[in-house]
């Protein structure tokens, strides 16, 4: 029995990361398309005004921008597979140098508000879910309604008059002196961190208010209760575990939501990563490295995915048991 | 079950029904009051302006002041004028959004519920690639190309909601299919589109125009954040997000050229999802 079980396990796995695999292509051949069917290429973007035929048909050439389409994509992917992520055209540097200390600063932007985020949504989910109705869960309910609707730079705006206007405690803007670590600034973090959470916080919480709400008043709950367990117990023992499937996909949910959530915050206060390399680039309009950073975010995106997925695989089984 | 429900209720009339939707819900009462109020902002605002919104009348970043409500911005714009004007552009891209979302998303889903086989199967596994990018990604990659305009940003705000509205059109079409008056007119002999018109829409229209709100949300949200990073409406023109871009720098200075556009943003965004939360929630019943 358990040998078939953990096959089908291991099975379930394998075609998750197939899927993961298959979907990072897709995303690969998106971004090639997106940034080379529409009109304007790179070299005229470069000229600009002073573009003659004769220096775009050479600056085409010198970018390998003559190329056919495919060979072009082909060239492009297999320098991402050799780890060589292109050369940025307005900064004329490799764009894995360009982005380098960046991808930290966003990873430890994203892996600070994580920390934050679950056992807060956690926290809150299983207080409002279990007390339905409640004052609590009144103000909680209005604060996430808001916070699902207001955009993050709104939110992100008002904070920052809010905490560094008016009242002076925190810096408006997070100007991270270039090659430090965010850590070691947390002044600076404060601000985007809890922009994030504020928004974060809003879908995820009610996520686990549901999941704790039909947990807390299924039958087995219900059973449990009638059989005299005391109501602390019965939280612990039955509603918890369901909170805690909830809680994987809020991981996963939040993921979704963390990949657009970083690009607006690290433009509302200047944040030195990759979301914000992301936005200047399209402005200027710089190919290679949106295409680098665009498909490194939703490799990141695609991998939270999968270990939420894979979390998720592994804890539904033990939880159906339980019901 | 909705779509026996939105039949039924089709020859009451739409004023009636909406007005019952919002009775015993004060907040929903207040939310649609002051969304009736924004919108008459939004849409008369332009006329009593005090001054031209792409007008220079003073020293740029100067506070609140007796011919100044609000102070002036970056360039000596006058703030109240300049918020008056700019959310029209808010509103109207979003809807333009919706409209060309709606088109494109309702023909796939007609055509994918009405033929099924590999039509269906290769239409929603599209679908499903185009759900598999975060929205504000595929944005930005989308006007990479051009550096941003409000013809991307129409296009990519439309392709974000494609999806959504292509498998709600589909699985309302494929069981509205296999009813009896749509298999009878089949059997007369009765052409595509007047079976589309006369049997499927009518019957899916109520489902399909059931979280109308809740995307026109997501619609202004995304548009609005694409106009905050630049890649949308080109700066000199006035817009609620640009606005908070361009005045950022007066943020301890002139706080007012950001405060005003950020709130009527946040009251905007809160009350449609407010209503749009009503509307969805009596459907669901």
């Amino acid at each position: 029995m358990a040998g078939v079980k953990r096959q089908s396990l291991g099975g379930l796995v394998a075609r998750r990361v197939g899927i993961a695999v298959v979907l990072l292509w897709i995303v690969s051949l998106l971004v090639f398309a997106a940034t080379q069917v529409l009109p304007g290429d790179t070299a005229s973007a470069i000229l600009g005004k002073t573009a003659t035929p004769d220096s775009l048909a050479q600056l085409r050439a010198q970018l390998g921008l003559d190329r056919p389409l495919l060979q072009q994509y082909t060239d492009w992917l297999g320098g991402l597979l050799h780890g060589d992520l292109g050369r940025s055209l307005a900064a004329g540097l490799p764009v894995g140098d360009l982005i380098g200390d960046r991808v930290g600063a966003t990873l430890t932007l994203a892996a600070v508000t994580l920390v934050l985020l679950v056992p807060l949504a956690l926290l809150l989910g299983v207080l409002t879910g279990t007390r339905r109705d409640g004052k609590l869960d009144q103000v909680v309910s209005w604060i996430t309604l808001a916070g699902v609707a207001v955009p993050e730079f709104v939110t992100g705006t008002l904070l920052a008059l809010l905490l560094a206007t008016w009242l002076g405690w925190l810096p408006a803007v997070s100007l991270i002196p270039p090659g430090e670590s965010p850590l070691a600034h947390p002044q600076y973090m404060v601000l985007p961190v809890l922009t994030l959470l504020v928004a974060g916080l809003a879908s995820t919480v009610r996520l686990v208010r549901v999941g704790v709400a039909q947990a807390a008043a299924a039958d087995y709950t219900e059973m449990a209760r009638l059989s005299g367990i005391p109501e602390r117990r019965v939280v612990r023992r039955w509603v918890l575990p369901n909170a805690l499937a909830a809680g994987v996909q809020v991981i996963a949910l939040t993921a979704q939501w963390l990949v657009g959530g970083i690009v607006i915050v690290e433009t509302v206060f200047q944040y030195p990563g990759i979301g914000q390399t992301l936005v200047q680039s399209v402005q200027s309009q710089d190919i290679p490295v949106v295409q680098a950073v665009a498909l490194l975010i939703a490799a990141i995106y695609v991998l939270l995915n999968l270990l939420a997925d894979i979390a998720l695989v592994l804890l539904v089984p033990r939880l159906r048991s339980a019901r | 079950m909705s779509v026996t429900e939105a039949t039924a209720a089709r020859p009451g009339r739409p004023l009636t029904a909406f007005r019952r939707r919002f009775e015993g819900r004060r907040a929903g009462q207040v939310a649609c009051l002051l969304l009736a109020l924004l919108l008459l902002v939004v849409v008369f605002g332009p006329l009593v302006a005090p001054y031209g919104a792409s007008e220079i009348v003073g020293i740029p970043y100067s506070g609140p002041s007796g011919s100044h409500w609000l102070g002036t911005d970056y360039l000596g714009h006058d703030v109240l004028s300049r918020v008056l004007d700019g959310g029209r552009s808010v509103v109207a891209y979003a809807l333009l959004a919706m409209a060309t979302a709606y088109g494109v998303g309702g023909v796939a889903g007609l055509v994918a519920g009405l033929r099924g086989g590999l039509v269906d199967a290769t239409l929603m596994r599209l679908m499903d690639v185009i759900l598999a990018f975060p929205p504000i990604l595929l944005l930005l990659v989308l006007a990479s190309g051009v550096g941003g305009s409000t013809a991307i940003l129409v296009a990519g705000v439309a392709l974000v909601n494609v999806p959504g509205i292509a498998r709600v059109v589909r699985a309302a079409t494929a069981e509205v299919a296999t009813r009896s008056y749509v298999e009878a007119a089949v059997a007369r002999g009765a052409g595509t589109v007047p079976i589309l018109r006369h049997d499927v829409l009518p019957n899916i229209a109520a489902t399909v125009a059931a979280d109308a709100g809740t995307r026109f949300a997501i619609s202004i949200l995304l548009a609005a954040s694409m106009n905050f990073l630049g890649v949308g409406i080109e700066p000199p023109s006035p817009d609620w997000a640009v606005m908070m871009t361009e005045n950022r720098s007066g943020l301890t200075l002139q706080p007012w050229a950001l405060l005003a556009p950020a709130l009527l943003l946040a009251t905007l965004t809160v009350t449609v999802s407010v209503v749009a939360d009503v509307l969805t929630r009596e459907e669901e019943r």
